[in-house]
């Protein structure tokens, strides 16, 4: 490092890089991600993409950026603000500056602001000239320029050349944070490894970059994070969509059986469809179904045949589907349905997060008729949830929704993988043929009250099911009156009784409280980190992150009790709370919501608390 | 399969009768075709647990529950999905759908289309009355156009779909039609169908005698049967007729009907009916004979060879696993880009 530069340690830094839709951020970001968990930093990633495909060049509308948090010390989200804004184009500062922290330093592409963009981008002035940066400090560097002259003889077009600013910038982000660039250099070798010339003109301009951050006088200070104190253990980075993929090969392999995937393309779900039919000869078939509801009625096919029938989509698609998860429910089969969420209602914003469909997923079917709802709260553990979802729907013979969004299931996060072995067993409540008995199809485990499956294929348990209201034991068509109320009550104490089977709720804090925040899903990483922080100034306030949704922890009530004031944030206008209201009327939840199609930040979840620790 | 067959006696029609009362209205035509499957299912060799019967919502819907085998009643217009799951999951399995006009052409039309397009091995009972009847006498998607009903006092005003021109359009590999007042062609086709690998939708004109009593009566009745019915068979000519004397030719781009013994035309001038030829063409104008012009096509029209998206999808995998390196979770989890952290 050159030694006129001073070196700033810091315990956390958020980076945010943002350009056109085509010109790599998402790679760029993932590079640095990926690097810097090598270093043993502690992160958390999330991408923020245009819902467009490619909007025209230069316009806000195709801004895409990818913001990571780096640290020492525990990061469980992608930060409020950035530290460091690398911006490409006018549009891309145009869009991302509210997220730059004052005195933060933006690096932007001289090149890029030329009159024309500038204007596409919706600046009514030049951004450099007209004094709004002056609370920032701003590195100009004409990255464009210099990536063509260090490409300059490798004989590429032009294209090909101006692809590779992504890795220019990179570089000089490389510098910045002291980091290597030989584990992107590994990567470029391998991912390009049919076309060396590619390969060369990114080195170039990797180098490059790097060299030029380290020779310009333009960056004030290098940052220094140093390596975050984690859990010895094998690691890899996992995204949420292929954390719930993976959870849910690993449950069917555990099984021994298939996993039968109906799905239809849908943001921000595809991912876990892409993900899956990658692996088609581990025992896993991928239907891309011609529409949402023949999705979930294949899978609800493959639950029948015995084996694991699984379905995803975003709020959308997961309302169609809803009839036939009532036939689930009903005729009381294996389904796994994942709704990765997203702003709505209708299409709403298809890019965007939001914990809208909780109400839909509780309660989004004709009659009576409860499902199992888990909601993971990090990329990670999304691994984890969808392992059980498996689990509690095999062993209670119910649908089970996993609710996760799209800050799940695109954000990301150092991973310490477990192994195969340290995972539960998964019981199949399998019929067994009783020789000469007629077999009842509803008769029922006395202690879970799930029946028990009959594949077909097995000799001795023919049977029919189906949507019908049907006869206690055998299963028989039956409108009789008072059937139909006792078979309502047994599905829904059966869903009901899941809660002997899940752990208690976990409370972060003591057990009693000024203030008990409550959250659900994925805004743990904010309402923790922000709680921990009020909690450090000596304030009594704790955290409850539910994520087993219904049936709720059995201890639900006991750690309510506990404090003084309740608040329950989510980024809806209010569901969880009201859920809560209705089962716990005892007590009074205060709420904090969010609907903006944004995850919470950690500020103003800080701010919240206060204010209701002062009311 | 024969093994299973060898050391128990073979099963009867009895074997597949269910314990439930059928609850269909009396001269109901669902109560044929009912026994004309639990009569073709002896003869297709298979132990009776092998065999899953899945329907949508309707009258025909029922049929499950009056069938001793495995047997599942979804929801309205979605047996294919559940069906193309249910084999998929489960090649073993004889997979049969039941289902109705409405169920299949109207809620349940795009699956019903997309299961034809993959070639699911699939075989579909299609019960088509061109009425609603289970929900009280409304029209349906195949009801003839002015067809009054309890939503169409003034008529209906639409077209009415041909199920069989829909298949082939979906690239079906096999239709027949038949009819609920011919026991022994029903059987036919069903074991014929059974034994196709692919889609089979039949196609049954089965009347509602509540609803849309004798709708297919011009083709079914006894007297005109002769005249308005042409059986097909696979390499004989199509000749039909009280005195066996009509026949089917191709005149330019259009068929006609040409009397054996006039104008010069012997046997040898009449159509020689090829189901197994690729080129659906022919196929589709004989789908499309409708009374009084021409009798009505029974019998197995097309039946063509083609790969199924079972088939397909082993293959795939199998494909898969012979060049797969990683091939359990652990080794997938610890693939690729990982660090140890001391």
């Amino acid at each position: 490092m050159a030694e006129n530069k001073t070196i700033e340690e810091r315990e956390k830094v958020v980076i945010r890089f943002a350009g056109d839709s085509g010109d790599g951020m998402q790679l760029t970001g993932s590079q640095f991600t990926f690097t810097s968990a090598l270093f043993g930093n502690d992160l958390a990633t999330f991408p923020d993409f245009p819902a467009e495909i490619r909007a025209p060049l230069g316009t806000v509308e195709g801004v895409s950026g990818f913001q990571v948090q780096i640290g020492k010390t525990d990061v469980l989200t992608p930060g409020d603000e950035a530290d460091v804004l690398v911006a490409m184009n006018p549009a891309a500062l145009k869009s991302n500056l509210s997220w730059v922290k004052k005195n933060g330093n933006i690096i932007i592409d001289t090149d890029a602001f030329v009159a024309r963009n500038i204007e596409k981008a919706g600046w009514e002035q030049n951004p450099l000239e007209n004094g709004i940066l002056n609370d920032y400090n701003l590195v100009e560097a004409p990255i464009t320029s210099l990536t063509k002259t260090a490409l300059d003889g490798l004989g590429l077009d032009n294209k090909s050349i101006l692809r590779s600013k992504n890795m220019f910038a990179l570089g000089m982000m490389y510098w910045l944070f002291d980091r290597s660039v030989d584990s992107t250099v590994n990567f470029l070798e391998k991912k390009f490894k049919d076309k060396p010339e590619i390969v060369e003109a990114n080195k170039k301009a990797l180098n490059a970059g790097y060299f030029y951050a380290e020779t310009v006088e333009a960056l004030p200070s290098a940052y220094k994070v140093p390596p975050a104190k984690v859990e010895a253990g094998e690691y890899r980075h996992i995204s949420g969509n292929q954390a719930i993929a993976w959870g849910l090969m690993a449950a069917v392999e555990k099984l021994g059986k298939k996993l039968f995937y109906g799905s239809y393309p849908i943001t921000p779900a595809s991912d876990i469809l892409h993900e899956l039919a990658k692996h088609k000869h581990m025992g896993v078939m991928t239907l891309q179904a011609e529409d949402e509801i023949a999705a979930c009625c294949s899978a609800i096919g493959a639950s029948y045949a015995g084996h694991v029938g699984i379905t995803a989509s975003a709020g959308p698609g997961i309302a169609l589907k809803g009839e036939a998860i009532g036939l689930a429910t009903m005729v009381e089969l294996p389904l796994i349905i994942i709704d990765v969420q997203r702003g709505g209602p209708s299409t709403g914003l298809p890019t965007k997060t939001e914990q809208g469909d909780l109400n839909m997923a509780i309660g989004g079917r004709n009659s009576d008729s409860p499902i199992i709802v888990i909601a993971p709260s990090t990329p990670a553990n999304c691994f984890h949830f969808s392992y059980q979802a498996v689990k509690l729907s095999i062993e209670h013979m119910t649908p089970v929704m996993i609710l996760s969004d799209g800050y799940l299931a695109n954000g990301s996060e150092p991973w310490k993988f477990p192994k195969m072995a340290d995972f539960p067993e998964i019981k199949v409540p399998l019929a067994q043929v009783n020789g000469e008995e007629k077999f009842y199809p509803y008769k029922r485990d006395p202690e879970k009250l799930s029946r028990f499956i009959a594949i077909p294929g097995t000799k001795g348990l023919e049977h029919r099911i189906g949507g019908l209201e049907k006869e206690d034991e055998t299963g028989d068509i039956s409108y009789d009156p008072i059937n139909h109320e006792k078979m309502t009550k047994i599905r829904v104490e059966k869903v009901a009784r899941v809660a002997n089977y899940i752990p208690e709720q976990k409370l972060i804090g003591e057990s009693q409280g000024d203030l008990l925040i409550v959250g659900w899903g994925s805004t743990e990483g904010a309402l923790l980190t922000a709680m921990k922080e009020i909690q450090a100034v000596g304030r009594k306030v704790g955290l409850a992150q539910f994520n087993y949704i219904n049936p709720v922890p059995k201890n639900t009530a006991e750690i309510f009790a506990g404090y003084k004031k309740i608040l329950v944030c989510e980024l809806n206008l209010g569901q969880f709370a009201n859920y809560l209201r209705g089962h716990f009327p005892e007590f009074k939840f205060e709420q904090y919501n969010k609907v903006q199609g944004l995850p919470f930040t950690v500020f103003e979840i800080k701010d919240e608390i206060l204010k209701q620790l002062k009311s | 399969m024969s093994e299973h067959l060898v050391d128990t006696p073979p099963l009867t029609k009895k074997d597949f009768t269910s314990d439930q009362l059928v609850r269909w209205c009396p001269g109901c035509g669902d109560y044929a075709i009912l026994s004309a499957i639990q009569k073709a299912m002896p003869e297709l060799g298979l132990p009776k647990e092998k065999f899953a019967f899945v329907s949508g919502i309707g009258c025909a819907a029922r049929f499950p529950y009056y069938m001793n085998t495995y047997g599942f009643h979804t929801i309205h217009g979605r047996a294919p999905a559940v069906a193309t799951g249910l084999k998929l999951a489960n090649p073993d399995l004889n997979v049969w759908i039941v289902t109705g006009d409405g169920d299949s052409m109207a809620i349940g039309g795009n699956h019903f289309i997309h299961a034809i397009r993959r070639n699911v091995d699939l075989n579909i009972l299609l019960f088509n009355n061109e009425i609603y009847g289970l929900t009280k006498g409304q029209y349906s998607p195949t009801s003839k156009t002015g067809l009054r009903t309890k939503s169409t006092p003034l008529g209906s005003a639409e077209t009415p779909f041909s199920a069989g021109e829909l298949a082939l359009g979906a690239k079906g590999t096999f239709f027949a039609r038949t009819i609920d007042t011919n026991p022994k062609l029903m059987t036919q086709v069903f074991v014929e169908s059974s034994k196709h690998k692919g889609t089979s939708l039949i196609e049954i004109l089965q009347n509602c005698v509540i609803y849309n009593d004798k709708t297919h009566g011009e083709v079914t009745s006894r007297e005109t049967a002769a005249d308005h019915q042409l059986h097909l068979e696979h390499g004989k000519p199509m000749i039909f007729g009280k005195e066996s004397n009509k026949g089917i030719c191709l005149n330019g781009l259009k068929l006609e009907i040409v009397t054996i013994g006039e104008n010069g035309i012997t046997e040898n001038d009449i159509l020689v009916h090829d189901a197994h030829e690729p080129d659906p063409t022919l196929h589709n104008m004989l789908v499309r004979m409708m009374l009084p012009e021409f009798p009505v096509a029974l019998g197995i029209i097309r039946q063509v060879e083609g790969l199924t998206y079972g088939d397909m999808m082993e293959k795939q995998a199998e494909g898969a696993k012979s060049s797969a390196k990683i091939n359990s979770m652990d080794e997938l989890i610890s693939s690729g880009n990982t660090w140890v952290v001391d």
